[in-house]
């Protein structure tokens, strides 16, 4: 049996009607068709799913819809201000980081929170704050050189 | 994914410890406790458990109780996450090697959702913090609906996914007695990757008194059926001063109290091996920060 759940998301107040075994994942794709958010393996692995929930970088496929009940969610549509993209978003673009772009919200949502907590990290410590982000494309290098440019500022 | 691979359930999030006893007897046989949700989910979409009712701990404020002081130690309630160890700047100064443990179990965003006592209630013999949090002398809380009682770690896990929990029980918190005085330690894992589980884990606390080490815990993970405190070799350092011979017979020791199998990530041979050079390194290590190395 559904249950009706209020939550924001990207800073605007929602109520779903969700059933017990939906994924935060889905709630954002298939009930707010926000479909930046990516399902990738479904199993908290890759990353692709990524978003923040009350501030955190978390895999939205293993949350219950439910749980994020009274809570606040900012997914890749709630970094840019208007046609104002966010500084990582920027770099992203600039740097060639984005090949297939699947793992690309995530990513970036990663290296947002990376660089909110350090904002001059090393490449190791950018290598190790992205690693729960897997991508298939690109090797990393120029996911890497986009967030050293972007804590470059 | 798509709705049809979990089964359908019916939820409840009580808050209050009693509250949620209640429901497990109520729905027993039929109910899974929920915490972060990073293994019960993955076990529900794989349709490897179905349960008919789910009971989420978090809105009980209690168990999200993080905290130290010098008198009672360290309490570590249900619902703590792994990130929420990792950044405590008491557990970082009294509890270092939990911390560097916690930083280890999946990625950030597994360690911003799973909790502590959760991964422990799975009770696997690679768990991350297991082998720091024996070492520390862990001390788990339990209630039920016969009350509460309280178990050494070490007696709580009983073979790799039981524990000693009975129906209807839930661990409401961690405890960690004080140091009573300055410690040493070390741990150390082999993995293949960074985001896997570990193919050895180990874990050495040392307290010294006078140049002796007046108490020695070695802990290792994922070489038996439960993590496993490595007493004998223990016995070698315990009362003694540190000496190279000593630390090299402690390791060779441990490897044999290590009881491992071979699996699809590494053979047990491996594993044995592993467990003389990582419990060396750990011990050096505690002995370093304690200067008497």
């Amino acid at each position: 049996m559904k249950r009706l759940i209020t939550l924001t998301v990207n800073g605007t107040p929602y109520e779903v009607a969700v059933e017990p075994r939906q994924s935060l994942l889905q709630l954002l794709r298939e009930e707010l068709h926000l479909t930046g958010t990516k399902e990738g393996c479904s199993e908290g692995e890759c990353g692709a799913c990524t978003v923040f929930l009350d501030g955190q970088t978390v895999d939205s496929c293993l949350i219950f819809a439910l749980e994020a009940q009274g809570r606040d969610v900012v997914t890749i549509e709630g970094l840019a201000r208007g046609d104002q993209l966010h500084p990582v978003q920027k770099t992203f673009a600039e740097y060639g980081a984005v090949q297939c772009g699947f793992c690309t919200p995530g990513m970036i949502l990663a290296a947002k929170a990376l660089l909110e907590s350090n904002p001059h990290p090393t490449e190791a410590e950018i290598r190790q704050g992205i690693s729960g982000n897997l991508c298939r494309c690109t090797g990393y290098v120029k996911i890497v050189e986009a967030i050293q440019a972007a804590a470059r500022g | 994914m798509g709705e049809g691979a979990l089964k359908n359930f019916e939820y409840f999030d009580p808050t209050s410890v009693g509250e949620a006893v209640a429901l497990l007897q109520q729905h027993a046989g039929s109910a899974k406790v929920l915490a972060g949700g990073t293994d019960l989910f993955l076990r529900m979409h794989r349709r490897a458990l179905l349960p008919d009712v789910v009971v989420d701990l978090k809105r009980i404020t209690e168990l999200a109780d993080l905290r130290y002081s010098d008198q009672e130690g360290l309490r570590l309630g249900a619902t703590v996450t792994h990130g929420e160890v990792v950044e405590h700047a008491a557990v970082q100064q009294h509890y270092g090697a939990l911390a560097t443990a916690a930083n280890w179990v999946g990625s950030l965003q597994t360690r911003h959702r799973g909790t502590v006592v959760g991964n422990l209630c799975n009770a696997s013999p690679a768990a991350d913090t297991a082998p720091a949090l024996l070492s520390y002398g862990a001390i788990v809380t339990i209630v039920g609906p016969e009350g509460q009682r309280e178990l050494p770690l070490e007696a709580f896990f009983q073979e790799p996914g039981r524990t000693a929990l009975a129906p209807a029980e839930i661990v409401t918190a961690l405890r960690l007695p004080p140091a009573p005085g300055q410690r040493g330690w070390g741990y150390a894992r082999r993995t293949r990757t960074v985001i896997d589980i570990a193919l050895v884990s180990s874990c050495t606390v040392i307290q010294a008194n006078n140049g002796v080490c007046s108490e020695v815990r070695i802990s290792l993970g994922a070489v038996g059926p439960t993590p496993l405190r490595a007493t004998q070799a223990e016995a070698v350092l315990r009362g003694q001063r540190p000496s190279a011979a000593l630390l090299a017979e402690a390791s060779r020791v441990a490897a044999e109290e290590a009881r491992p199998i071979s699996d699809v990530r590494c053979s047990a041979e491996y594993r044995k091996d592993m467990v003389e050079v990582l419990t060396k390194r750990c011990t050096e290590s505690a002995l370093r920060m304690l200067q008497m190395l």
